[in-house]
């Protein structure tokens, strides 16, 4: 795919949040102010070149920026095609991508004189991650948790309460990251005079989407500084799993001049037909622009617009809308959305596992999925570029349960 | 109060009607379809038989950010037993057909009807005798379209301003209102609370300065007690999770607690 310039992009989100038709501040009333102030907050910060030092400085410091970028030979043997490499956002500080943004708003939060943080968490890396900045900077914290997700995730919930965070499950609904957003947002409507909301993707009201998504940027800058040192030319292709959208924006946005086709992978859960995915884009019939979380964007709901329940292997995948700029770069025909069942990507972490010694979060596993089908279509010539979002050590007990229920299933039968 | 007066019409005369008694209007929130879409059927005739002027029919969602715990609960019953915001508008037509003349506003979050089709949803509303909507999750920024199909329909889409709610912001939204202006009392969710929070009469009086339409209060008001406080202020008081947590036990029960609330209102004196 040869993309077009995109000019248009690079001032997007409009003064109200919105990338085209997708965006937008669909809050009550009280959210409102706090909103304004927010997006007032983070203009200034981001104008203060003491505000950038810090964080950059943190960034290195602390979280283990830059991550690598390593080309994944024996993987790429076995795609048998095009040269794969992994942006290693395992290796950063708390194992995934998630400390980018929470080191940025939680500076931002100390500035704005807030005492207490909230956050929402699925897969228990953004809740790890927010815990983490909540320890190094003093603030209070508190994360909303599905009560399944808790079930399958527990050792997430083990580090957040050992690095001081209160984790208060949400029974609510499905019991998963969407819940867990919901409580957050009625906590941050009589709480926002001291309580920062510190949302973990690229999703919900403006800004938001804007915000996570510069404080991600930093994946796609060094990743394209790296690859154009060890390969002196970019790369063919940029793949990236998508929940909320977070990782995905981050590496996709500083590509998005460059000819360079982009890749987001959706969970396909037990595939598509059976409804039970998070496959918001692929799903033609549950599929469709609505509102949720104060955004409008792609999301799964049934045909009186309740929101639909969803069904992912990983947690960090199973929510029913996705970020605005997603369902706009879809649109536009930028970035082409794809999905992942779950034993593709059960397969995919198990492989890199053994060829790489690199064990992926579950989330992480749908993207290299993904560019080990896109490789094996390409020459030795061309050059793959995925994000390993996170590392899998929140996912053993998980993986090694499922196992044991196939084999249990197996005995049974 | 003219029998063929609908829609915003009949809100302002409720309101006016009121007024000429000396007393805050009395606005009854329901969750539609719970306990049981039947149950809808009788408690409404019981409220307005029970003195209710106004009520608010909740229309359930998966994801309602702006209620506490008892309207939620009611609102996951309700889905449940299949309460579309379709069924919410037949369940109208029917109680409009069995004789209900109070004014009826459906309050509903804003994807199911974007789900079914603004236009749509807004027709058949205005067909089944709903006179009014809330959307507690659509800011005026974002309440362009709806604005636009309920303008030629007479409908009143009411919104809501909150104590933050900055005073030039609070007279823009107040400029497009209409029916009346719903002031939620406090910043957080509906849910019952134990006292009134403070400053509620600056507040009120803030909004006084921007519009000259009934002010209803609302969110937290849940006793007797309060309803008198709040009613000492606003045009109207809103009263929900307290009826919400009642609704389960029939319409008597119901009733017997808003004529204790209708008392409540009458200013004295
Ligand atoms: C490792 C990892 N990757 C990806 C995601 C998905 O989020 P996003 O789409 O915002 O990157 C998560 C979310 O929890 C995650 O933990």
């Amino acid at each position: 795919m040869q993309p077009k310039p995109m000019l248009e992009t690079r001032t997007l989100p409009d003064a109200r949040g919105y990338f085209g038709a997708y965006g937008g501040r669909f809050v009550p009333e009280t959210l409102i102010a706090p909103l304004d102030e927010l997006a007032a907050a983070y203009a200034e910060a981001q104008a203060d070149a003491g505000f950038r030092r810090e964080l950059e400085h943190l960034l290195q410091t602390y979280a283990g920026r830059p991550t690598p970028l390593y080309l994944a030979r024996r993987l790429t043997a076995h795609a048998g095609g095009a040269r794969i490499y992994l942006k290693r956002e395992d290796l950063a500080h708390t194992g995934a991508h998630k400390i980018n943004n929470t080191l940025g708003q939680g500076l931002l939060a100390r500035r704005m004189g807030k005492r207490r943080v909230i956050a929402e968490t699925g897969a228990g890396q953004h809740g790890v991650a927010t815990a983490t900045v909540c320890a190094l900077l003093g603030l209070e914290c508190t994360v909303y948790m599905g009560t399944a997700d808790m079930a399958r995730q527990a050792p997430n919930v083990e580090r957040m309460r050992l690095l001081g965070a209160e984790v208060r499950g949400v029974d609510g609904g499905s019991r998963t990251l969407k819940d867990a957003i919901n409580e957050a947002l009625r906590d941050w409507a009589s709480t926002y005079e001291d309580t920062y909301y510190l949302l973990g993707s690229a999703l919900g009201p403006h800004p938001y989407p804007l915000m996570v998504r510069d404080l991600q940027s930093c994946i796609g800058r060094e990743a394209r500084d790296q690859i154009l040192a060890a390969e002196g030319r970019l790369p063919d292709v940029a793949i990236a799993c998508v929940g909320g959208g977070s990782n995905a924006i981050g590496l996709f946005h500083v590509f998005r001049d460059d000819p360079v086709a982009l890749v987001g992978v959706e969970a396909g859960g037990q595939g598509i037909d059976t409804g039970r995915h998070a496959a918001r884009f692929a799903d033609p019939h549950r599929g469709r622009p609505g509102v949720l979380h104060g955004t409008r964007s792609y999301l799964l709901q049934d045909e009186h617009g309740q929101v639909a329940e969803t069904f992912s292997i990983s947690a960090g995948l199973d929510y029913p809308a996705v970020g605005p700029e997603h369902a706009y770069l879809r649109e536009l025909g930028r970035v082409r959305y794809t999905w992942v069942r779950d034993d593709e990507a059960l397969a995919a972490f198990r492989l890199l596992a053994r060829v790489e010694g690199i064990i992926p979060a579950l989330e992480s596993a749908h993207a290299v999925a993904e560019a080990l089908k896109v490789a094996a279509t390409m020459d030795a010539g061309s050059v793959v570029l995925v994000n390993l979002s996170g590392r899998g050590d929140k996912d053993l007990a998980h993986v090694s349960s499922l196992s044991k229920g196939v084999q249990r299933e197996a005995a049974d039968g | 109060m003219a029998e063929h007066v609908t829609g915003e019409g009949r809100i302002a005369a409720t309101f006016a009607a009121a007024a000429a008694e000396r007393r805050a209007a009395l606005v009854i929130y329901l969750t539609t379809g719970w306990p049981s879409p039947e149950a809808t059927l009788r408690l409404v005739p019981a409220l307005e038989e029970a003195g209710a002027d106004l009520v608010e029919l909740g229309v359930p969602f998966s994801d309602p950010i702006a209620d506490g715990p008892i309207i939620q609960r009611a609102s996951y019953r309700a889905l449940q037993q299949s309460v579309t915001p379709r069924r919410c508008v037949e369940l109208v037509a029917q109680l409009r057909a069995g004789g209900v003349r109070l004014p009826l506003i459906l309050m509903g979050y804003y994807n199911p009807i974007l789900a079914w089709g603004v236009r749509e949803c807004v027709g058949a509303c205005r067909e089944a005798g709903v006179d009014g909507l809330i959307v507690p999750d659509l800011p005026p920024e974002e309440a362009g379209e709806l604005w636009g199909a309920t303008r030629g329909h007479g409908l009143a889409l009411v919104p809501l301003v909150a104590p933050n709610t900055p005073q030039a912001r609070l007279a823009r939204i107040a400029e497009r209102a209409r029916g009346f202006l719903y002031l939620v009392s406090r910043p957080g969710t509906t849910g019952l609370r134990d006292r009134l929070p403070e400053g509620l009469a600056d507040y009120v009086a803030r909004a006084r300065r921007a519009s000259r339409l009934p002010l209803a209060l609302g969110f937290g008001i849940s006793n007797p007690a309060q309803a008198r406080e709040a009613a000492r202020l606003a045009d109207g008081i809103v009263i929900g999770s307290a009826i919400v947590e009642r609704a389960a036990q029939g319409p008597d029960a119901v009733a017997g607690f808003v004529r204790e609330l209708r008392a409540a209102v009458a200013r004295e004196g």
